[in-house]
């Protein structure tokens, strides 16, 4: 039996989506069996980073309205056998899903994957309600942003109200430079407002954009500050050695990062 | 009328007459009785007014019995219900008044987008985050941080106050004053409280130790009760 993981923010853009393919892509490196499922109906990203779009021949919405069988619709990743997308409907309502057709799918694909990770849409509207159906698991994605930290509180107050586990924190797109002049929220101070456990950090990095826009998330190359991040997240998930004390962990990623800048200057 | 028996004993005192009714007899008796008895004790024109203090003893009063009893001592001369006192209240209004006079205390989170309201004094051992709000009758007192908005007294008690382990709210309310925390950005205090200030008229923040002197009723339940 598999796990299913909801990824969701609440704000747009914080990196949901990002966070889905990269903890994909890195479960799958450590020879899970991973399915991703995107339930962004009409706006759908996930395919897009990583780099399925043009294979998609049915959705969800398809296999929600028995056009055709759950396996049909999967979309095996390009570098990984043990890697499956379920793409979302472009030219679909939000409507056409509901919570009870999600929790369906989600229990068949838990049959045969170790990983589900359901990538949520922003908002919380219909379609969290959807995302978070079937889930038993939650990782919450936050900037270090006011706004970003303040609907991560509300999506975290309505996930303690879902029968699942106390959501995850995962804090992405810190900017160092940015905490050390106090222009930006630090991690502590997150973690102290939200009140929920930290999973792991992610450092703001082009290397993530510049991969997506390749359709090939960071994760999928060793040796950048982010795909090391999403990594250890992954084996924190998996229950693995990484200790959850991730902030000292972390601190020492930034200072081997301050360490390559300082050499350089 | 049983024997000979008196229903109504009537006591002057400095403040006025207090008037005992028997609690054992039905309340036809002690209306016919009251009108006797005032009716005979005239009173001089030239005297000023006469307050009256009814003890009813172990007798509950309806609304309705309550007023015809005003109605009988108002309709003499230079008489003037002061108070009128029972030894007994309805369970339903002693269950309010416990309600109303409890600390409830809850463990929670109220995060952004939550409501937390109680009836009677909040005790809540947990973090007020902002976007979130929370309501008591009573007093407040937050064991955590406040970052939302607290409103304590919000159905009109301005004796109400708000405690806080750590206190950088967006909004204090109490009764029907409102304060907000200023434009600029600003550290919280810890271990501080806010209260009404009438000389100032507004909601003043203070160390938690003035609460002994500007609200010494704050101490203990059953005094509370007592003093109504």
């Amino acid at each position: 039996m598999g796990e299913a993981i909801v990824i969701t923010s609440g704000k747009g853009g914080v990196g949901k989506t990002t966070t889905t393919a990269n903890l994909g892509t890195a479960l799958a490196l450590m020879e899970k069996k991973v399915c991703l499922i995107d339930t962004d109906i009409g706006l759908r990203n996930l395919d897009v980073v990583m780099g399925l779009e043009n294979r998609i021949i049915y959705d969800i919405v398809d296999v929600m309205k028995k056009r055709c069988k759950l396996n049909q619709a999967l979309i095996k990743d390009k570098r990984f056998d043990c890697l499956f997308l379920l793409p979302a409907a472009q030219t679909s309502d939000k409507s056409e899903i509901t919570p009870q057709g999600m929790e369906e799918i989600v229990a068949e694909l838990k049959q045969d994957y170790d990983y589900i990770l359901i990538d949520c849409p922003a908002g919380i509207e219909q379609g969290y309600k959807n995302a978070v159906a079937g889930a038993d698991k939650a990782i919450v994605v936050v900037t270090p942003e006011k706004s970003s930290v303040r609907d991560a509180d509300r999506i975290i107050g309505l996930l303690e109200k879902e029968d699942i586990e106390p959501p995850h924190l995962v804090v992405n797109r810190i900017r160092n430079h940015m905490v050390k002049n106090g222009d930006m929220l630090d991690v502590d101070e997150i973690v102290q407002i939200l009140s929920i456990e930290l999973l792991g950090i992610v450092a703001d990095d082009d290397d993530v954009i510049k991969a997506s826009n390749h359709g090939e998330p960071v994760a999928f190359h060793p040796n950048t500050r982010a795909s090391i991040a999403y990594r250890n997240i992954a084996r924190r998930i998996l229950g693995e050695s990484v200790p959850l004390m991730s902030l000292e962990d972390q601190n020492g990623v930034f200072t081997k990062v301050k360490k390559f800048f300082g050499m350089r200057s | 009328m049983i024997g000979n028996k008196q229903l109504i004993t009537i006591k002057g005192t400095r403040d006025g007459l207090t008037l005992f009714i028997d609690d054992s007899c039905s309340f036809a008796d002690v209306m016919q009785e009251l009108e006797q008895v005032l009716s005979t004790n005239y009173v001089d024109k030239d005297e000023p007014m006469i307050t009256v203090t009814i003890h009813l003893g172990n007798r509950y009063l309806h609304k309705q019995q309550e007023e015809k009893l005003r109605e009988v001592i108002r309709s003499k001369n230079k008489l003037v219900v002061h108070s009128i006192e029972s030894n007994v209240i309805l369970k339903k209004q002693a269950l309010e008044w416990k309600e109303d006079s409890e600390i409830k205390s809850i463990t929670k989170i109220v995060r952004s987008g939550q409501v937390l309201e109680v009836k009677g004094d909040l005790l809540l051992i947990g973090d007020v985050n902002p976007g979130g709000k929370i309501v008591a009758s009573g007093n407040i007192f937050v064991l955590g941080s406040l970052r939302g908005i607290a409103h304590a007294g919000a159905y009109g008690n301005r004796d109400a106050v708000i405690t806080a382990s750590y206190m950088k709210p967006s909004q204090l309310r109490i009764a029907d004053y409102i304060s907000r925390s200023p434009d600029y950005e600003s550290d919280g205090v810890y271990m501080e409280c806010g209260l009404i200030d009438e000389s100032k008229e507004k909601i003043v923040i203070d160390r938690l130790q003035v609460l002994s002197q500007k609200r010494p009723d704050l101490n203990g339940f059953e005094r509370r009760i007592l003093n109504g």
